[in-house]
């Protein structure tokens, strides 16, 4: 049984929960085959000791402060540090560790792929969805909690088959009103992280000077929410609005939509497979090109 | 000079070409209900194209004389533009312009024309408050008294007493005319206001009609025993400062009533000024409950006494009440204290106004065609898993032995990191905005924003139209195709004007430019090389520095 440590305080308490106490939870990528595939300078030994420098210091700028560890992997996702649940402060980082190797063993032993090409799809819905379920069980422990954000340090391309679950998990985000910052550290820029940023008003930043991320790291992502109303912090260009398709996982730019349920096609189908509904037969006079796409969506 | 005996479309079509050529005409009707239809027309025909004042007669009416509407379609469409800014100009950009025709403008907008048709004017009239609208005139001299009664004035009091309205139901036009009762009725509204109840009693006596207006209103002492049956026992009737019951007796109204005890034989002719106040003020608030022109005193009468006569059955019908009853009792007299948790604060989901996806899509628009993402790519290799998860856990091993290093990054690196991002952060302050949800336009002047929207929008709804031409197979179609080219191929140089005036601001406005190039270059972004041909072949289109970009498929 874990006993919190946390203080009990004087009646000032709400005053003290309610400006900069945040709850962070870090969702890190442990996908082998990105770690294996990069070759950039940064070894995943160098990102892990620049994270555990980072998650010390969001626990100095604040007492009541907590941070919490999920780690994304090929196979499964878990749990790897709770800053509110250890006995002993000066463990911190063993403990980290210690968990993260249980589970880069117990990922290994789930996996069914012999040999993987390329940098493979990491499991961010899941961790997505593990962030927001601990998150819900904190807004229902009491009237005083911290305020909530998820960072995402993330590598892996975007695996189209997630598609559905991460963006339910960014709405989900949305409603919560529980920011998603991203800091990619792969090779290219991730559409479902730009969107879910986008939508809840996280920061997305890709860093140039990967030698430094612990800079990047303190400057921009260690800002709790209350100090980003007069903080000035990096905003993307643009976002990459585009979807996958329902059948193929493919990112498409122009497609068929199900006038029902809004879900997004690359072909066309005679019967929705989100919804069950039946598309009538377009109405064209002349005969239509088959490979043409036409954009059927509602209006603007 | 135009003599109109029967409003016919041409003609009004002819009318309002000649009318916007300027000068004066004088019109003659045969009857008022003509002039008042061609009122009606002119005045929404002269609201809508007044503004401008240009004479752009030729095209309107050989655009409308194509298809045959009826008044009320155009009056419909014409209200429709009024309402809509934004449609209103795209409309007098296109239709007047000589782009698109009337009929395909209106072609994408069935939905729009539909729904309004059934719509009724949004504010309906209430009921005046004045009690004493049926003020007497009296001139000192003789000794008559006159009372004017308008139609409004009687649906009134129609509405506040129901026994007048059943004597009017029950004697006119059989035992009296109308001005007969109404001359009674007015009798009775001067024998009270003389306050004399003895008089009231005695006039009472002798006329059986007239005692009807003078006695109390058994209709309405009934309807307020029921209603006072139904009163919601959650009322809060909480005593706040105006209900001063010590300081101010009767709150402040002086009492009319003599505090004389009269008989009882008096009593029925007794009005009470609380009791008229009080149900004055409950028809008031009612509203208008009937909808009937005011000129027929008879189907007002029936109107009112129909709808009554509704409500009372509903009222005995609507078992319902009981259950409504109980179920708001126990609503509002819950303890906090055993409540359970209520829900937790959330965001509303809302889907956004596309105007705000308008330069979001700079990314895309910034990017080159065709390509998916930035230079650096990945080698692709296959790796076993098993080497995979190994050299993982070397690596998680030799942190642990090795420990974080000191200093965790090299000073100079960081270095470079900080002022990078302070460049980073402080140049798209000026370009972006401060907040994720701030866009360049909110940073132009007003007027520049607007016109930017208006070419963005425009050109979207030329687009609609362009792709919804394909693919040409008649000579219509491509003569639409080459109108609708030769408009897009206009815009360019507008846009051109913007940047130039803009150039002072020093603000990077060609952020705003590709998205409007986006969309033409989609245009070309096509895989079907038939399509592609026959864009080449009509389009010929010479954008300045995107020729390389667009054919690159």
């Amino acid at each position: 049984m874990t006993i919190p440590t946390k203080k009990k305080m004087a009646p000032a308490a709400s005053k003290l929960y309610a400006d900069d106490v945040s709850l962070l939870m870090v969702l890190i990528d442990t996908n082998p085959f990105f770690w294996n595939s990069i070759n950039t300078s940064l070894s995943f030994s160098k990102f892990i000791s620049n994270v555990l420098a980072f998650l010390n210091s969001i626990l100095l700028l604040n007492q009541l402060n907590q941070v919490v560890v999920i780690a994304t992997g090929y196979n499964s996702c878990d749990y790897i540090f709770d800053s509110s649940a250890l006995q002993n402060h000066n463990q911190k980082g063993e403990s980290l560790l210690q968990k993260l190797e249980e589970f880069v063993d117990k990922d290994e032993s789930l996996c069914r792929d012999d040999s993987v090409d390329g940098p493979g799809f990491s499991l961010l819905s899941g961790s997505l969805s593990m962030a927001l379920c601990y998150i819900q069980k904190v807004f229902r422990s009491g009237p005083l909690h911290p305020r909530p954000r998820i960072l995402c340090l993330h590598g892996s391309p975007d695996g189209p088959g997630q598609y559905v679950a991460i963006m339910n998990a960014i709405f989900s985000a949305q409603r919560s009103m529980v920011p998603i910052d991203s800091c990619i550290i792969g090779a290219q820029h991730s559409a479902f992280l730009q969107q879910a940023s986008y939508i809840t008003s996280g920061i997305y930043l890709k860093p140039q000077l990967l030698d430094g991320l612990f800079q990047y790291l303190t400057t921009v992502f260690a800002t709790d929410l209350h100090s980003r109303s007069f903080l000035q912090l990096p905003k993307p260009v643009g976002v990459d609005f585009r979807a996958a398709c329902f059948c193929h996982k493919n990112t498409i730019d122009m497609g068929y939509i199900c006038s029902v349920c809004l879900s997004i096609f690359c072909k066309h189908h005679k019967k929705c497979s989100t919804c069950g509904s039946v598309f009538g037969q377009a109405q064209t006079q002349d005969s239509s090109t088959p490979d043409r796409k036409r954009k059927t969506s509602v209006d603007n | 000079m135009y003599s109109l005996l029967v409003p016919s479309f041409c003609a009004i079509n002819k009318l309002s070409s000649a009318l916007f050529q300027g000068g004066n005409y004088i019109f003659e009707f045969d009857s008022f209900a003509d002039r008042d239809i061609c009122r009606e027309f002119v005045a929404a025909a002269i609201a809508f194209h007044g503004e401008t004042g240009k004479s752009t007669s030729e095209k309107p009416a050989a655009a409308l004389q194509d298809e045959q509407l009826s008044t009320a379609e155009m009056e419909h469409r014409i209200k429709l533009l009024q309402e809509d800014n934004e449609l209103q100009r795209l409309h007098k950009q296109f239709v007047i312009g000589g782009i698109l025709t009337e009929a395909e403008f209106w072609a994408t907008r069935k939905k729009l024309l539909d729904q309004n048709d059934r719509r009724k004017p949004k504010q309906r009239v209430a009921l005046k408050n004045e009690m004493w609208s049926v003020k007497p005139l009296s001139d000192g001299q003789s000794n008559r008294v006159t009372f004017n009664l308008t139609p409004e004035i009687i649906h009134q009091i129609f509405a506040e007493k129901p026994a007048v309205r059943q004597a009017y139901l029950k004697f006119v036009p059989n035992k009296m005319s109308e001005k007969e009762f109404w001359t009674k009725y007015s009798r009775a509204e001067y024998l009270h206001s003389t306050k004399n109840v003895v008089a009231a009693a005695a006039e009472a006596a002798e006329d059986e009609e007239l005692a009807v207006f003078l006695k109390q209103d058994d209709m309405l002492t009934n309807e307020a025993r029921r209603k006072i049956r139904r009163v919601d026992p959650t009322l809060d009737m909480e005593a706040d400062v105006g209900d001063d019951y010590m300081h101010l007796p009767d709150h402040g109204l002086l009492r009319e009533e003599s505090k004389d005890v009269l008989d009882s034989q008096y009593e029925p002719y007794r009005r009470y000024f609380s009791q008229d106040l009080n149900q004055h003020a409950a028809v008031v608030l009612q509203g208008r409950v009937v909808d009937v022109e005011l000129g027929d005193t008879r189907s007002v009468a029936e109107a009112l006494a129909r709808t009554k006569q509704a409500e009372l059955a509903n009222e005995v019908s609507d078992g319902n009440l009981e259950k409504d009853l109980s179920h708001r009792i126990s609503r509002v007299a819950e303890i906090e204290d055993l409540q359970g948790p209520r829900d937790l604060a959330v965001a509303p989901l809302c889907i956004k106004d596309p105007r705000d996806y308008f330069d979001s899509q700079q990314a895309n628009a910034l990017k080159p065609l065709g390509d998916a993402g930035s230079g650096v790519k990945t080698l692709k290799f296959n790796v076993s898993s098993v080497e995979a998860y190994g050299s993982l856990r070397e690596l998680i091993s030799e942190i642990r032995v090795t420990g974080l290093s000191e200093p965790i990054t090299d000073p100079e690196v960081a270095f470079k990191v900080l002022s990078g991002l302070t460049q980073n952060i402080s140049s798209t302050k000026y370009h972006l905005g401060k907040s994720p949800h701030e866009s360049i336009l909110d940073s132009l002047p007003k007027v520049t924003k607007e016109d930017l929207l208006h070419h963005w929008t425009s050109i979207q709804e030329l687009l609609k139209h362009f792709w919804s031409s394909y693919p040409i197979t008649t000579k219509y179609l491509y003569t639409k195709v080459t109108r609708l080219k030769d408009a897009m191929s206009q815009v360019y140089p507008k846009l051109q004007v913007h940047f130039v005036l803009l150039d002072n601001y020093n603000c990077f406005l060609y952020n705003g430019l590709p998205t409007c190039v986006y969309n033409f270059s989609c245009i070309f972004s096509l895989n079907s090389r038939k399509l592609r041909n026959l864009c080449s072949q009509i389009s010929g289109i010479k954008f300045p520095y995107l020729s390389n970009q667009c054919f690159r498929l």
